[in-house]
């Protein structure tokens, strides 16, 4: 099976394609700004560059993200032979300049100067039952990164408890801590629950999620509309130049957890909200989807 | 209403600007980060005094591509987080003499007392505008530290024509990050009921 060549095409779309369910919410802020005002021309030119990188097939944004790879793959198939194959594509790409080489080795300093390196491109592998490949692709920049946050409830700083309305606060308070700087407006990802690394894995993965789409949990569903209208109550507005549009979206998962502990992590995605998805079918058939 | 400024530019012009003016540059500026700000406080070099007296540094970590002329260009480049450059910045405005810095989230009390000091001002770019930034710059003039510091991290010295940003932090001591925080702190402190 060709992987390679589709795999250098999903990385392609990821980095210069912005999906269409984030630019259709961008163009709502984009309205809803006041006439003759900086959040109305900062979402302008947004605008103007989501057109620009998909006409020239340059990167939305310079950073280019971390490569984080999520694949599901039918059973016979070889993870260590998908994972040669994504590092030629990753390779390929950043000489494409598709992607900025982001690979830094900690301990030398140095970049590696292709994005490949120790867990770089971070892939986390699935086997299921379907008998094709599918290929989830997440480019999340730096600067969002950063403003990520993890809680342990309870805390009593922000008299935040056990409960949802803990949960809220904190989301509150990482929102408002992050302002411009994650590149705002920004949709946030809120897992809760589980340990302190699943926690933040499960924050992360609801970025898969669309645009105006809620957790099947009414009770969530409900949260996260909530959440949505206060964050935008903040006035933060993009770049943190004050504004009506704080964050796009709030995804919210929950798993189970210990019994002494109570994690939420926080995490933060940039207004350049790149995810692209691939299926490629058992007769080598390619879908795409955003 | 947007106001042309041509860099290099004098200090009184400079002065004149004040938060929330939307501003297009065009001229000479140079590209730095992390490591570049870490080395111009402690080995000051010469190399880079020439373009930055009187220009402007950009926080920016760009993709570039060589042509099959040899000569290189910008594709993507957006300004990245300035918060971290924030215990270099005032020293190197101070140092080189740079009439602004662009970059994006602000900086905090030393660089904006530096600004004041030295009469320059803080520019913020719009975060993720890789593409379109990148059809600003005209030319590629120069690059130092390339193979030491790598494409991101390396001093680019290009040539910029109507470049788009907003002064968020001015040469009097005020910064827009500043209003907007307090602002936005209230609210949240009524949000989470602790008043």
């Amino acid at each position: 099976m060709e992987l390679k060549n589709h795999i250098l095409e999903l990385i392609r779309r990821a980095s210069t394609d912005l999906p269409p369910d984030v630019e259709e919410r961008l163009k709502r802020a984009y309205e809803e700004a006041d006439e003759g005002s900086t959040e109305k021309s900062v979402f302008n030119v947004i605008l103007e560059n989501v057109k620009l990188a998909r006409e020239n097939s340059t990167p939305i944004c310079q950073d280019t993200g971390h490569v984080i790879f999520y694949v599901n793959y039918p059973y016979g198939m070889k993870e260590w032979e998908i994972t040669e194959e994504i590092k030629k594509a990753t390779i390929e790409a950043t000489e494409k300049n598709y992607l900025r080489p982001n690979a830094v080795d900690p301990v030398t300093g140095k970049n590696s100067g292709n994005n490949v390196g120790k867990n770089a491109p971070y892939i986390t592998y699935h086997c299921w039952d379907k008998d094709y490949i599918e290929f989830k692709l997440m480019l999340k920049g730096g600067g969002s990164e950063n403003v990520g946050a993890q809680y342990k409830l309870p805390n009593a700083e922000l008299k935040a408890g056990r409960d949802l309305e803990g949960v809220r606060k904190v989301i509150i308070d990482a929102v408002t801590k992050a302002q411009g700087f994650g590149c705002a407006p920004g949709t946030i990802g809120v897992g809760i629950g589980g340990d302190r690394g699943v926690s933040y894995l499960l924050s992360k993965k609801t970025f898969f999620r669309k645009m105006g789409s809620n957790n099947e949990n009414p009770v969530l569903a409900e949260f996260e509309d909530r959440l949505e209208k206060e964050l935008n109550e903040l006035g933060i507005g993009p770049m943190g130049f004050g504004g009506k549009t704080t964050v796009l979206d709030v995804f919210v998962d929950a798993q189970h957890r210990h019994p002494a502990t109570y994690y939420v992590s926080v995490s933060y995605m940039c207004w350049a909200f790149r995810r692209k998805t691939m299926r490629i079918m058992s007769n080598g058939e390619v879908e795409y989807d955003d | 209403m947007t106001i042309k400024i041509n860099l290099p530019v004098s200090e009184e012009e400079i002065r004149k600007l004040k938060i929330g003016d939307e501003v297009l540059l065009s001229g000479t500026m140079v590209t730095a980060r992390d490591q570049a700000h870490k080395l111009m406080v402690e080995k000051k070099p010469d190399f880079i005094r020439p373009y930055l007296k009187d220009s402007v540094i950009y926080h920016c970590g760009p993709v570039v591509k060589k042509n099959e002329n040899g000569e290189w260009e910008f594709v993507a480049a957006g300004p990245t987080t300035s918060s971290r450059e924030e215990p270099y910045q005032a020293d190197v405005i101070r140092e080189y003499q740079v009439r602004g810095v662009i970059g994006k989230g602000g900086m905090g009390e030393k660089t904006l007392k530096g600004l004041q000091e030295v009469g320059a001002v803080y520019f913020h770019a719009v975060g993720g505008l890789g593409t379109l930034l990148a059809k600003r710059v005209v030319k590629v003039k120069e690059v130092f530290m390339l193979e030491e510091f790598g494409t991101p991290e390396a001093f680019w010295v290009i040539e910029v024509k109507d470049f788009p940003v907003v002064v968020t932090m001015d040469s009097h001591g005020n910064s827009l990050h500043k209003t907007v925080l307090e602002k936005s702190l209230e609210k949240s402190k009524k949000l989470l009921g602790i008043d």
